[in-house]
């Protein structure tokens, strides 16, 4: 089997504000947050109220639609806030931390000695279950259905991206004993995805899965890109799919019996005084993770996650669970270029050959820019052929699939391979597109449909 | 000002106007809402505009020659300076680039406002092909119709920009060649003798007079010897005269070096698809080549580097074929598209003594095949994709 996959198609895009490798401490949040907002699909049913005492690994939440998968609170203290808004949806569970964390004491177990179920149920319980996403619908995986494989990426390569290898450093027993838990979990393999650059000893020697290194621009970080050059997904198939840092927290459980969600944030971006990592846990306040490292003379903008893919999140927000990065950039309105879209605007990135930015590139290589979050353009139809193409390595006819989703075919869009996709493998080509398509909220409201049409 | 267009302001029939001008001056402000947050630069303004540029060299090149012919026809062409024969020629087409872009612009503006949508930029490049693809010869009222009835039938009804089926400014040159034959075609049209803007008169011709173009003259050749190309006052045409552009015919598509240069510019920035030009050409010699062989008559004789330069072959190829919207729009299909086209334009060209250009008629016919071509590409995705399903997918509607 083919190991090693050179992928051409793709963009790097490169920003200034990469975090140095030097690691600070959070500050004191005041409130910490569990947000079933954070994770799509979910319809929560509330298991605790106003008042109740909880410890770092309690379920405040459960899934209704399938009540065994728990979501537990990442800090110990007392449930402050329920905020709820229009027609009582639940928008928010605030939690207010004890001076000292306490963890629900979970049994010290090694997942190679455990039965698939049993495995399943401790993380189910733990609420660590989360962590695991699936293909297709790419929302949270659903207990009930056997995983093909199950794919893990150890590498992120997302503009301002976190270095895995940083953050795993002397976390290999942990890294280790998390991908044990997940080949308990599928009677198939468990791939784990590098890069040909990665050189931490705890990624390359990770042992019982099957190693495949990609070479390539972004998005070969992506799992879904992965997964369709090593072994696509077909219909009627269903795979896990994972990240290496969340794979080291679930080994963490393992090895600790503790449901310790403290990870490494890469703080990023051209508003960042001073990017670094943070030593932080989901759930806790931005600006207590940010603790004043921001420019704020312009207006900006917090994303938890990355420029392409990551949530929008107001100042008083909370880091989302599924965020190892935040990125703030500036906002752009009120910027009016006056015949912009005319002059050769030197300093700005574009992949179109219509800017001088390869040329400049060549003369000042490692060039950084600082992009803001206007459109620049307005939203059109789709005119330009061939250009999705150009950054979506996977086997899959994008433009094609874009318009099957906007026009709610779904016969076609199963045709043409929605099963293997996520909102995410399309950033790239809502970044380049001339007519401003936008793709991922097309693809993601395709999926939904989809999967509420299924009835999975 | 903004709020004097907006709903409820008192001008705010006229907002898609005002949101016009202010996108066409500034790079709009909006910010993402969701998805990406950075945005690359490219927008349809740019890549519109960037094909303007690219027909710019024709354009030129057209004024100039629209001149050298008309003196000439008329003698005194040996007076006269270059920027008298530039400026006569240019006079003489800009009424015919105001009314294109006139008429489809007002008309467009009208459309924005009705479906309360942005004003969107496909009309850019459509208005400056329409003049170039037209004979000097032919009146402004018929102009000013053609474009109505295409941007109207052929643009708006389907959706507007990105939704048309065939080639807008290709439908214009087909509505006036079918409508008025006798304005498009045939020896009269492709020079003029009458005054621009008031500038020389109605001079009589020089003797030895034919407005006959090479393709004209290509048609029209009975017998076995090898043809002699000549130019309107009958001295011999060479080949360099053909790249160059100096012949009679539309507007902008004498010219072979100014199209080339055109040509570069679009595949140098990647706005054009290399793809779909070079298998037009590739298609197009390929069927001289074959016609060469078989040589039944004369016209089949003709090389295939003199082909290329004659008639609207080589500007249809580079700035008609390859519209993004009207063509194939997958990689594999773009090579099909553009042989196809090739091969029939030379077909209908030399086999037919109807229609001595091949070009227009061959773009519009495969225009309706583009999307057959996707299909079966697209189709053969889809069969790889079945062959390694578990469950099959039924067709039909049912779906677990």
């Amino acid at each position: 089997m083919k190991n090693t996959f050179k992928i051409t198609k793709g963009l790097y895009i490169p920003m200034t504000g990469t975090s140095a490798k030097e690691v600070v401490s959070a500050g004191e949040s005041e409130q910490w947050s569990v947000n079933p907002n954070d994770y799509h699909g979910v319809v929560p049913r509330l298991l605790v109220q106003v008042g109740d005492l909880v410890k770092a690994g309690s379920p405040v939440f459960c899934d209704k639609n399938k009540p065994e998968v728990l979501f537990a609170t990442p800090v110990s203290g007392v449930v402050a806030d329920i905020v709820r808004g229009e027609k009582r949806k639940l928008l928010n569970i605030l939690i207010k931390a004890d001076a000292q964390n306490e963890y629900v004491p979970f049994p010290v177990r090694d997942p190679l000695a455990l039965s698939p179920d049993q495995v399943k149920e401790t993380l189910l319980n733990s609420g660590l279950w989360t962590l695991l996403k699936q293909r297709p619908y790419d929302c949270i995986a659903d207990p009930s259905k056997k995983p093909r494989d199950i794919f893990v990426s150890g590498f992120d390569s997302s503009p301002l991206a976190p270095d895995y290898d940083f953050i795993l450093k002397d976390q290999s027993t942990d890294f280790q004993k998390g991908l044990d838990a997940l080949t308990r979990l599928t009677e198939g393999k468990v791939y784990l995805g590098l890069s040909v650059k990665t050189q931490a000893p705890e990624l390359n020697q990770a042992a019982r899965v099957e190693i495949c290194r990609f070479d390539g621009p972004h998005p070969t970080g992506l799992v879904g890109v992965q997964i369709n050059q090593i072994k696509p997904v077909n219909k009627g198939e269903v795979v896990y799919t994972a990240n290496a840092l969340d794979v080291a927290a679930i080994g963490r459980f393992f090895n600790t019996g503790k449901v310790d969600l403290t990870r490494l944030v890469a703080v990023t971006g051209p508003m960042v005084r001073k990017p670094h990592y943070v030593r932080c846990k989901p759930g806790m306040s931005i600006q207590s993770i940010l603790k004043g490292n921001v420019h704020t003379e312009a207006h900006v903008r917090y994303i938890c996650g990355n420029v392409l893919t990551g949530v929008q999140t107001g100042s008083d927000g909370f880091l989302n669970p599924q965020a190892h990065q935040i990125t703030v950039l500036k906002e752009g309105e009120g910027i009016h270029e006056l015949f912009g879209w005319a002059l050769p605007r030197l300093n700005i990135f574009s992949f179109s050959r219509t800017y001088f930015t390869k040329l400049v590139q060549r003369f000042q290589p490692g060039k950084k820019y600082e992009p803001d979050t206007r459109l620049l353009g307005g939203e059109r139809a789709l005119i330009m052929s061939g250009e999705y193409e150009k950054v979506f390595p996977m086997d899959i006819l994008p433009e094609h699939l874009t318009r099957a989703c906007i026009s709610g075919n779904i016969e076609r869009q199963e045709e043409l391979g929605i099963y293997e996709v996520a909102p995410e493998d399309f950033a790239l080509c809502e970044y380049i597109c001339t007519s401003k398509v936008p793709v991922q909220q097309v693809v993601r409201e395709a999926l939904d449909k989809l999967k509420a049409e299924n009835g999975d | 000002m903004r709020p004097t267009f907006s709903e409820g302001g008192k001008l705010s029939k006229l907002h898609s106007v005002f949101e016009g001008f202010e996108a066409f001056l500034f790079v709009p402000d909006t910010t993402s809402h969701s998805g990406v947050h950075i945005h690359d630069s490219i927008d349809s303004k740019r890549t519109m505009s960037w094909v303007i540029l690219a027909m710019v060299p024709a354009l030129l090149f057209g004024m100039y020659n629209t001149g050298y012919q008309h003196f000439l026809a008329v003698g005194g062409l040996a007076e006269m300076g270059f920027w008298e024969i530039f400026g006569w020629g240019a006079l003489a087409v800009l009424p015919y680039v105001v009314v294109s872009y006139g008429v489809g612009l007002g008309i467009e503006f009208i459309s924005a406002q009705i479906k309360k949508e942005e004003i969107q930029e496909g009309f850019l490049v459509t208005g400056l092909l329409i003049p170039l693809i037209l004979p000097i010869g032919v009146p402004l009222w018929m102009v000013a119709v053609a474009t109505a009835f295409s941007v109207v039938f052929v643009k708006e009804i389907f959706g507007g920009t990105g939704y048309n089926v065939f080639n807008v400014a290709l439908m214009t040159r087909a509505f006036l060649f079918f409508a008025y034959p006798a304005k498009m075609s045939g020896t009269s049209v492709w020079v003029t003798t009458n005054a621009s803007f008031g500038f020389g008169s109605a001079l009589p011709v020089a003797d030895g007079f034919s407005g006959a173009t090479p393709l004209g003259q290509a048609a029209s050749a009975v017998g076995t010897n090898a043809l002699h190309f000549t130019n309107i006052v009958g001295q011999p045409l060479t080949w360099w005269d053909m790249f160059l552009g100096f012949e009679p015919g539309s507007i902008g598509e004498t010219s072979t070096l100014a199209v080339l240069i055109g040509a570069i510019f679009l595949i140098a920035t990647g706005i054009a698809s290399w793809k779909i030009i070079t298998a037009v050409f590739a298609g197009g010699i390929g069927a001289i080549l074959l016609f060469n062989a078989l040589a039944v008559n004369v016209y089949m004789s003709v090389p295939f580097w003199e082909q290329i330069c004659m008639g609207g072959f080589a500007f249809g190829a580079v700035f008609m074929a390859t519209d993004p919207v009207s063509a194939s729009r997958t990689e594999k299909g773009k090579w099909i598209y553009g042989i196809l086209i090739g091969v029939l334009a030379m077909i209908i060209r030399v086999l037919n003594p109807a229609y001595p250009e091949g070009m227009m008629l061959a773009i519009l016919l495969m225009n309706i095949f583009a999307k057959l071509i996707d299909y079966y590409v697209v189709q053969g995705n889809i069969n790889k994709r079945l062959k390694r399903a578990t469950v099959g997918v039924q067709k039909g509607g049912n779906h677990e």
